[in-house]
């Protein structure tokens, strides 16, 4: 039972972490309604680079993460720019982002994982001051972050500018029509999204004390269960800093059940697949429901209105 | 005011699809003119419109606004000039976002847009004075999104936008087309006082050949790319539904008289 319960611990603070990189993800597939696939590349960059600067470099990690932030900026960019300026599909061009980044992060690294076990990294400091439990301490501080990042971005989005981002997603022409270059628009978005990825990257590889070139396979899956998941549990909340905050605790949510899952004896390998059906299952649903309220409505019988 | 010298512009050139839709088209508006544009479908009355606001790029040509060449500027530059108001009432606001963030959006056209508060508390007022005139209420549903109000209102709410800041010119695609009867005069009237009230230089695009003829001080009649007929004044005023199909049929060898134009 011991067991369980710190494994959920740990999936908490985790799910926190990874939910920064959810944040990023609301706000391309959301905001946006574009589903980036840069993302399993960009946070994938920003572990990999958070750890080589740590480790081979002698960084300090606070510096690594901003730095991890800014390459995953960088990534977002180029599928900006592959989608804006030479009109690929936001899919296609996130897809060949992140299949390029795939060579870069191992360019970077040098090899397939680097261990971060020697070296410090902003959760160790803190255990080393205060005392307290690494897994204690990577909530804490991932909690803090993600606050942070939510008030950022309910400020941001509330800007002339922000709302221009909310206007592109919503309404191109319009918002064309009312003098934005949605080019702009969109590449800014793209940015901010992965920075925000690269972010959670780096802080997850701080955390989990590796670097792993595999370690965002999957993370766009990931983002979209957490948003799903949230939306089912707080979509009630219709304001726009509760909807960020039940983004990231979709993210804890997922983590929690993926450890239960682990501890039931589910192989890790499988957890892939029950994303996959987690969100397909969302995204189908309501669908499925929505026909079969229509199949069910009809009558031969005239109504009467 | 507005110039439009020999523009043309082809769609899928080359193509089996190839189309001429504007074959050397020459406008002037001057100050304050409000035009009225006819012609059946695929007469190019829509492509006119959207070459002036920069959907698409013209092949050849100029195009200016009170002096200034608009021929290659973005669409996005160009809206510093130029309100809108499509014929989908769907497309002229954003759905999802509250009313007064959408007149928020549009009072900010042609404006540079910074990291300032995106409404502030000055503006709402202004708004709320502006939804007034509308008289559909929307003043008391500031924070209702705009998704949940009716093709008239959003209609409406697009075209208060697109004059919400005075653009020199206002273009109108048939904005009225995809209303019901009595919801498309509501907009028309009120098309008409604030065109009038604000002496908006303006081009209207419609089916209806009575409303061209009743509304504005100008009227033209495209066919196949090119403005064949031009009215202003007395002569536009002394006009009759019969003389613009007459006109057509001349133009066209009797293609015009499509059920669309007769019903109207």
């Amino acid at each position: 039972m011991s067991g369980i319960l710190l494994a959920m611990q740990g999936a908490v603070s985790q799910g926190v972490l990874w939910g920064i990189m959810v944040l990023g993800v609301y706000i391309t597939y959301k905001i946006l309604d574009i589903a980036d696939l840069t993302v399993d590349g960009s946070f994938a960059l920003g572990g990999c680079v958070c750890a080589i600067l740590v480790v081979e470099k002698g960084m300090d990690p606070l510096l690594a993460l901003m730095v991890a932030t800014l390459a995953g900026m960088v990534a977002g960019a180029v599928t900006g720019m592959l989608h804006t300026l030479f009109d690929i599909p936001a899919i296609l061009a996130g897809i060949l982002t992140q299949i390029g980044l795939w060579s870069v992060n191992l360019r970077i690294m040098g090899k397939s994982n680097i261990p971060l076990l020697k070296v410090d990294t902003i959760f160790s400091r803190i255990v080393d001051i205060l005392g307290v439990k690494q897994s204690a301490v990577s909530l804490v501080i991932g909690i803090l972050i993600a606050v942070l990042i939510i008030v950022f971005l309910y400020w941001l989005f509330g800007t002339e500018i922000g709302s221009a981002l909310r206007a592109t997603g919503n309404n191109e022409d319009m918002i064309r029509a009312l003098g934005v270059n949605t080019k702009m628009t969109k590449l800014l978005a793209l940015t901010i999204s992965n920075g925000l990825v690269g972010l959670s990257g780096g802080l997850v590889c701080q955390s989990q004390k590796y670097a792993d070139i595999g370690m965002g396979t999957g993370a766009i899956v990931i983002g979209l269960a957490a948003i799903v998941i949230g939306e089912v549990l707080m979509g009630r909340l219709k304001s726009f800093g509760s909807k960020l905050s039940s983004a990231v605790t979709g993210c804890v949510v997922y983590f929690l059940i993926r450890a239960i899952v682990l501890q039931l004896g589910m192989d890790a390998n499988d957890m892939k697949l029950l994303s996959a059906v987690i969100v397909a299952l969302a995204l189908c649903i309501p669908v499925a429901i929505g026909k079969w309220r229509i199949w069910k409505s009809y009558s031969e019988e005239d109504p009467t209105c | 005011m507005l110039t439009v010298n020999h523009v043309y512009k082809t769609f899928n050139k080359g193509t089996i699809n190839e189309k001429k839709a504007l074959c050397g088209l020459n406008l002037r508006l001057e100050q304050g003119e409000f035009v009225t544009v006819i012609g059946g479908n695929g007469a190019g009355k829509s492509t006119l419109l959207n070459m002036i606001a920069g959907v698409y790029p013209i092949d050849n040509g100029l195009i200016e606004i009170d002096g200034v060449n608009i021929s290659r500027k973005p669409e996005h530059r160009r809206a510093q000039y130029i309100g809108r108001v499509f014929q989908d009432p769907m497309r002229g606001t954003a759905a999802g976002m509250e009313i007064e963030e959408n007149l928020a959006l549009a009072y900010r056209r042609g404006g540079k847009r910074t990291l300032r508060w995106g409404v502030t508390k000055k503006e709402r007022e202004l708004y709320r004075e502006k939804l007034k005139i509308l008289n559909l209420g929307l003043e008391e549903r500031m924070h209702s999104k705009v998704g949940l109000l009716s093709g008239g209102q959003r209609q409406a709410l697009t075209l208060l936008m697109a004059t919400l800041i005075e653009p020199k010119l206002l273009l109108l695609d048939e904005h009225t087309a995809a209303l019901d009867p009595k919801t498309a005069r509501t907009v028309l009237e009120l098309t008409e006082k604030i065109i009038r009230e604000k002496s908006l230089t303006a081009l209207m695009v419609t089916h209806n050949m009575k409303d061209a003829i009743r509304l504005g001080n100008r009227l033209i009649m495209m066919h196949e790319g090119r403005i064949i007929y031009d009215v202003a004044g007395e002569e536009k005023k002394q006009l009759h539904v019969s003389d613009l199909l007459a006109k057509f049929e001349e133009a066209s060898g009797g293609e015009f008289a499509n059920d669309r134009m007769i019903l109207s």
